[in-house]
């Protein structure tokens, strides 16, 4: 059925359609209206859910752990420090082969303490061994959560999976948004059955202590399932259009009006939004833009990546996070993904903005596309304002 | 593709601890004892086994001679005796 | 509980190691309908190494700090799959994993009322590690990050309250055990884990090697440090509080049985100020035996 309702309550309607045992949450913005959703929706019983507010995010993390070790389907949400303290939590959980989802409300990360979005809580756990999506729309961020479950709970999978929302952006945006029947849920994403669970009755230890004889297999399996994921990812968006109706394509990566194109952008989450009406803009007045969106950040999809833009002459990569000291986290992969290949684009320019909640607008886009030159750039910052760059330190 | 996640419960007998023992083991005299169990009570092994008065003994693949058992024997029907390396690996 | 021993041969614990002494004397009085969250520490490393487990009950172990969290989880699958009230659930840690790094994860399991029983081993030192002091080490000890030198002799503090801060939370049951009270121990955990909500019960774990004893001492030892009222043996039921009764030995003569408190037998003052420790304990606990004819 179709609601005007905010992000937040759209995805917290997915998750109780995905009738999770266990939720476990700490209090963040922009994560909070998701959880108080759910904590009232089990308040009033209309999800048989046993909800536990914990004291830390670390817990939050644990809790859902140990619920989902128990064979219980489990959910949490966060976003930022959350997301930071939640983080060997968050290893122990990929490592350990539980089938999570988390929804992450991207916000920047302190200090200066900021509670707006960019995206450098969930870029920061790329490493963690969790599957991580981009929803670019609430209609996008609430299905994937049907998705991520489907995903996670597959048997050859069994791995975590992170839904990634902007936050403020998505999570406090409201849209129109078509909230799916439990039957068509049901139909979609069976009943979780897992492959070990803690019982009485078949006693089995799990997180034990492994050394360098066995260690490296553990990590070599993760990285292979990333790649079943790659080819997964794709079949469960052909089922879900046939549950649903709705086409993701392939999940991995979106074209959008890049026949022909001289110049891509390449991008992550909401401000893809932005990108697709300044594309309209300007192809409208015959040029020859477009727009890759990254739909999957882990596993990345390099060969899907590579060939979206082999043909195209300029591509820039849009990114709204940093790693400090090294290049942009997108631009790498981009670069890496068309690295050594005979065909590639001439130029791969890498722009970051949209840190700590600066508005990415149109203006911005336009600019991007205006610097997108032959001359490469790297790390070029938009909006920036050199004003603020004058003061003195401890001033 | 899954790594090494879990293991199977109570496979530790594998490892023969027994081997660690460098002194003394227990001799259980099996003469005095009254069957009060305290030396498989305080076993941080677990490996002393017996339920009948002077029928306990040690499984000696695991015991690593630590001398708990001999010291709270109320009746001193076990013993710490030197380690005899023909003895042990008869054993 | 006879028929099938919970925790087997062939872990690789030191000898004479009061920890894993302790867990199965636990693990035997929970019995076979429990699960066992772990904190890392030796008693999880010496019992779970891969391929192997000393295990016989389901056992999670996942991080240093959070096995009352995990268990919390367990706990509350449990009840969404109406399997509670037959199954038990145990989280455990060392004295560091509990009153340091997991104090804040078992605070918020004592306070959201989780039907858990949370057992410290307490052999008061970060022993998995090599010895270090941790919030559970006594006044004067010698560790490796406390040691001793001209300008230190020992740990400086005493030992955090942990059974104090346990009741604080108004949780239903708090105890203190020791090793050398095997049978005391298991009363205790029966008691623990037929009464519902969270409990707590320490338990005082001589390590030979970090304690530097014979490893046949392990059970004179522990004892010794509750007849000299250092480790006091009480319970709170409810808040109420009973104490095994003593008459209490000078606190040398459990001093003077381990090579970690060498360093204080020719100091008078010092063995002043661990007998005013003792002291205080058994005047809060009321642990001085009433001579009576």
């Amino acid at each position: 059925m179709k609601e005007f309702i905010e992000g937040s309550r759209a995805v917290a309607e997915a998750v109780r359609l995905c009738k999770p045992g266990v939720i476990s949450a700490y209090p963040i913005t922009p994560q909070t209206h998701i959880v108080e959703e759910l904590a009232q929706m089990v308040a009033e019983g209309s999800l048989n859910s046993q909800f536990v507010n914990v004291e830390s995010e670390h817990s939050a993390a644990s809790v859902v752990l140990g619920a989902s070790a128990t064979g219980v389907r489990a959910y949490t949400a966060s976003s930022s420090q959350g997301i930071l303290l939640m983080c060997e939590v968050l290893f122990n959980i990929a490592g350990m082969r539980l089938p999570l989802v988390l929804t992450c409300a991207n916000r920047a990360i302190s200090a200066p303490i900021n509670i707006w979005n960019d995206q450098q809580d969930s870029i920061s756990m790329r490493d963690a061994g969790w599957v991580q999506i981009y929803a670019e729309n609430n209609q996008e961020a609430a299905d994937m959560h049907f998705i991520a479950y489907r995903l996670a709970e597959d048997k050859n999978i069994m791995l975590p999976v992170m839904v990634c929302m902007d936050g403020f952006i998505l999570t406090h945006g409201i849209e129109t948004v078509d909230i799916p029947k439990q039957e068509e849920v049901d139909k979609f994403l069976p009943v979780y059955s897992p492959l070990y669970k803690l019982d009485t009755a078949t006693p089995m230890t799990l997180g034990p202590l492994v050394g360098p004889d066995y260690y490296l297999e553990t990590r070599y399996a993760i990285q292979e399932t990333h790649k079943d994921v790659l080819t997964l990812l794709p079949k469960l968006a052909a089922d879900f259009k046939a549950v649903f109706g709705r086409d993701y394509k392939n999940l991995l990566i979106e074209e959008y009006r890049t026949e022909g194109a001289e110049k891509v952008i390449v991008a992550m989450g909401s401000v893809c939004g932005t990108v697709k009406t300044v594309v309209d803009q300007m192809r409208a007045k015959g040029k020859k833009v477009g727009l890759l969106r990254v739909v999957s950040y882990r596993p990345f999809p390099y060969q899907e990546v590579y060939q979206a833009l082999k043909d195209i002459p300029k591509v820039a990569v849009l990114d709204k996070s940093v790693s400090l000291g090294g290049y942009a986290p997108l631009a790498v992969e981009v670069k890496a993904a068309c690295y050594g290949k005979k065909k590639t684009p001439k130029v791969i320019s890498s722009f970051v903005a949209g840190l700590g909640g600066r508005d990415i607008t149109v203006e911005s886009i336009e600019e991007i596309y205006r610097r997108l030159t032959t001359k490469e750039v790297n790390l070029d910052f938009i909006d920036l304002k050199p004003e603020l760059l004058k003061e003195k330190y401890g001033q | 593709m899954f790594g090494p996640l879990t293991t199977k419960p109570g496979t530790s007998k594998a490892n023969k601890t027994g081997s660690w023992r460098v002194k003394s083991r227990p001799k259980f005299l099996q003469k005095n004892c009254i069957g009060c169990k305290m030396c498989t009570v305080v076993c941080p092994e677990n490996c002393i086994v017996g339920k009948e008065k002077n029928a306990y003994y040690c499984e000696y693949f695991f015991c690593k001679g630590c001398g708990l058992c001999a010291n709270i024997c109320p009746k001193k029907d076990i013993l710490m005796i030197e380690e005899d390396k023909e003895e042990k690996e008869k054993k | 509980m006879d028929n099938k021993p919970l925790f087997i041969a062939g872990h690789t614990a030191c000898a004479g190691c009061g920890q894993s002494l302790a867990a199965r004397l636990v693990i035997e009085a929970a019995g076979a309908n429990t699960i066992v969250a772990n904190n890392t520490g030796c008693l999880e490393v010496f019992s779970t190494a891969f391929p192997e487990s000393a295990w016989n009950v389901p056992f999670i172990h996942s991080l240093f700090e959070n096995c009352a969290a995990v268990a919390s989880g367990v706990e509350a699958a449990l009840k969404f799959l109406g399997k509670k009230d037959t199954t038990n659930v145990i989280a455990q840690g060392g004295d560091g994993g509990t009153a340091d790094i997991g104090l804040q994860a078992l605070s918020g399991m004592w306070e959201r009322g989780h039907d858990i029983l949370y057992v410290c081993y307490d052999n008061e030192a970060y022993m998995n590690t090599g010895i270090q002091r941790s919030g559970l080490t006594p006044f004067a000890t010698n560790t490796t990050t406390s040691p001793i030198a001209e300008k230190s002799f020992g740990n400086p503090r005493p030992k955090k309250p942990m059974p104090e801060i346990a009741n604080a939370h108004g949780i239903p049951y708090v105890a203190t055990a020791s090793a050398g009270y095997p049978q005391d121990i298991q009363r205790k955990v029966k008691k623990a884990i037929s009464i519902k909500g969270p409990k707590y019960i320490q338990i005082h774990v001589p390590c030979p090697l970090g304690w530097r004893h014979e490893s046949a001492l392990t059970i004179d030892v522990a004892k010794l440090a509750v007849e000299t009222g250092l480790y006091p043996l009480i319970e709170y039921e409810n808040g109420k509080l009973t104490a095994r009764q003593i008459q209490p030995k000078p606190v040398e003569e459990y001093l003077k049985t381990q090579g970690r408190f060498k360093h204080i037998l020719n100091n008078p003052e010092a063995i002043k100020q661990v007998q005013e420790v003792a002291d205080r304990n058994i005047q809060k606990y009321g642990l001085r035996l009433e001579k009576s004819a």
